[in-house]
């Protein structure tokens, strides 16, 4: 298996807030790894630093070995094969479904409109929203949004896709269809990473889970171990925490 | 109100009223023009002063400071004291005719000061966009300048209609301001007629012309707003 993503002492600090200090971590190509870590542990802004939303402070990332977070290196080729999917979905409310996905296709693959608008239903079918192509983002649940979200990620054919708390932001019925999409991409040859809440879905899911604390990996390793017998203490509290509000069968 | 009837005689007068509608209405069509030309350049000119202030390049910081510098002073001096020192200040570095026409520099008198306000209203809507949205189209790989102008700037303007209309129908009645440094529009030929009448009703006349023109653009504005709220906007509460 050859490495797909290699993070190596990346560290990002917004003012004096020292999110992360120092993480280091390798992912295999089609590998589904799943930070999981205490609000603030910094899940969120790691995904962000890997789709170069955020500049790092220190560290690097390598993507198929290649440096992307050099200085002066083009960062929009790169965020082209990094999808990143958010919490809050961030559709473009002006626009219709269709045009949502179509966009990127359009104006930065230079696609014609038939060919991204053949993308955008073959997707939505396959997501199961075919009917919605002419909504817009507003008429839709949040579930139906944050497929249209992953559908608009899917479309450039992204080689990384990252999804950043995508059920925190859905009502718990609503979790489900959501998930469904992610399970069935698992496998695809993409590679996954997953900032999530979800401990249950990412013991299923994940052939790694990384837990994050005090801005480094405290513990990285399989679901069933690092979730059923945590060696550090600071995952043992945090998943003890977990068990404790419901979330995760012990 | 024992002075009523005179009151009345001197603003209310049919017949002033009807004799000097078609002078008025003939006039207005000179405001109508200033307006026509000054509005596009306006709107043109004020989304690239926002644009250029909305910018993020460090490489671009004294444009941003030019445009500041220049919405500061447009904005800090009288609509009127820019058409008299533009008006009569251009025309007087002796410029031929037809270049040197009071109409031609009172409407760029007009036209810089109002994009610098309208400049600040499209700023508004542009910052009012949510940063989450300039994240999802970064993400996708749209550069800055098509972020700007396929995701920030359309949510933008639809957000600033309403400040936008106020400013249009701000404009369409200081047009009126021209006629200070020459033009005959309807207030200059409105103040002609009452002095040959003696008599204030040329005014009202003027007054009702301009309202047949700005409460309808209002209740466009309205309608064009509700319609777009309908069909992207979730179901109305009532």
């Amino acid at each position: 298996m050859s490495t797909k993503l290699s993070l190596q002492s990346v560290a990002k600090a917004f003012g004096t807030n020292q999110v992360l200090r120092d993480v280091s971590l390798d992912i295999n190509t089609g590998e589904v790894v799943s930070f999981i870590g205490a609000s603030g542990s910094g899940k969120t802004t790691l995904l962000r630093c890997i789709n170069l939303l955020e500049t790092l402070d220190s560290g690097s990332i390598l993507l198929d070995e290649k440096d992307i977070t050099a200085v002066g290196l083009d960062a929009n080729p790169v965020r082209r094969r990094i999808g990143i999917v958010f919490q809050s979905f961030n559709l473009f409310p002006h626009m219709s479904i269709r045009r949502n996905i179509t966009l990127a296709l359009t104006e930065v693959l230079k696609k014609s409109a038939d060919e991204a608008n053949e993308t955008a239903s073959s997707l939505l079918a396959r997501l199961g929203l075919a009917d919605k192509i002419d909504s817009y983002p507003d008429r839709l649940s949040g579930g139906q949004q944050q497929r249209v979200a992953i559908a608009r990620a899917l479309a450039l054919n992204p080689e990384v896709l990252l999804l950043d708390e995508i059920t925190s932001a859905l009502d718990p019925e609503l979790v489900g269809e959501v998930l469904d999409v992610v399970r069935e991409l698992k496998g695809s040859g993409i590679t996954l990473l997953l900032a999530t809440h979800e401990m249950g879905f990412a013991r299923e899911i994940s052939d790694r889970v990384c837990f994050l604390a005090d801005g480094t990996v405290a513990e990285v390793g399989p679901p069933s171990q690092l979730l059923s017998s945590p060696t550090d203490a600071r995952t043992q509290q945090f998943l003890q925490r977990v068990i404790n509000a419901g979330r995760l069968r012990g | 109100m024992p002075r009523w009837d005179r009151v009345k005689k001197s603003f209310f007068d049919w017949e002033r009223l009807t004799d000097s509608f078609p002078r008025l209405l003939e006039a207005f069509v000179l405001d109508i023009k200033i307006f026509a030309w000054t509005t596009p350049c306006i709107l043109i000119a004020a989304v690239f002063i926002a644009i250029a202030r909305s910018t993020r390049n460090p490489a671009l910081f004294p444009v941003r400071v030019f445009v500041i510098a220049y919405t500061d002073i447009m904005r800090g001096v009288p609509v009127i004291l820019w058409i008299y020192l533009v008006g009569f200040g251009v025309p007087g570095i002796g410029l031929e005719r037809p270049w040197n026409s009071p109409l031609i520099w009172g409407s760029v008198a007009l036209g810089l000061t109002y994009s610098a306000y309208v400049a600040e209203v499209f700023r508004a809507g542009i910052d009012s966009v949510h940063e989450s949205q300039r994240a999802a189209a970064r993400s996708l790989g749209l550069s800055s300048a098509q972020t700007m102008r396929h995701v920030i700037l359309p949510q933008a303007i639809r957000r600033v209609i309403p400040p936008l209309m106020n400013d249009m129908v701000s404009l369409q009645k200081d047009v009126a301001l021209v006629s200070l440094i020459g033009p005959i529009e309807i207030l200059r030929q409105a103040g002609i007629d009452k002095a040959k009448f003696a008599n204030f009703t040329p005014f009202v006349g003027a007054a009702l012309i301009f309202l047949a023109i700005t409460i309808p653009l209002t209740r466009l504005t309205d309608w064009l707003l509700t319609r777009e709220r309908d069909r992207t906007g979730a179901s109305k509460v009532r």
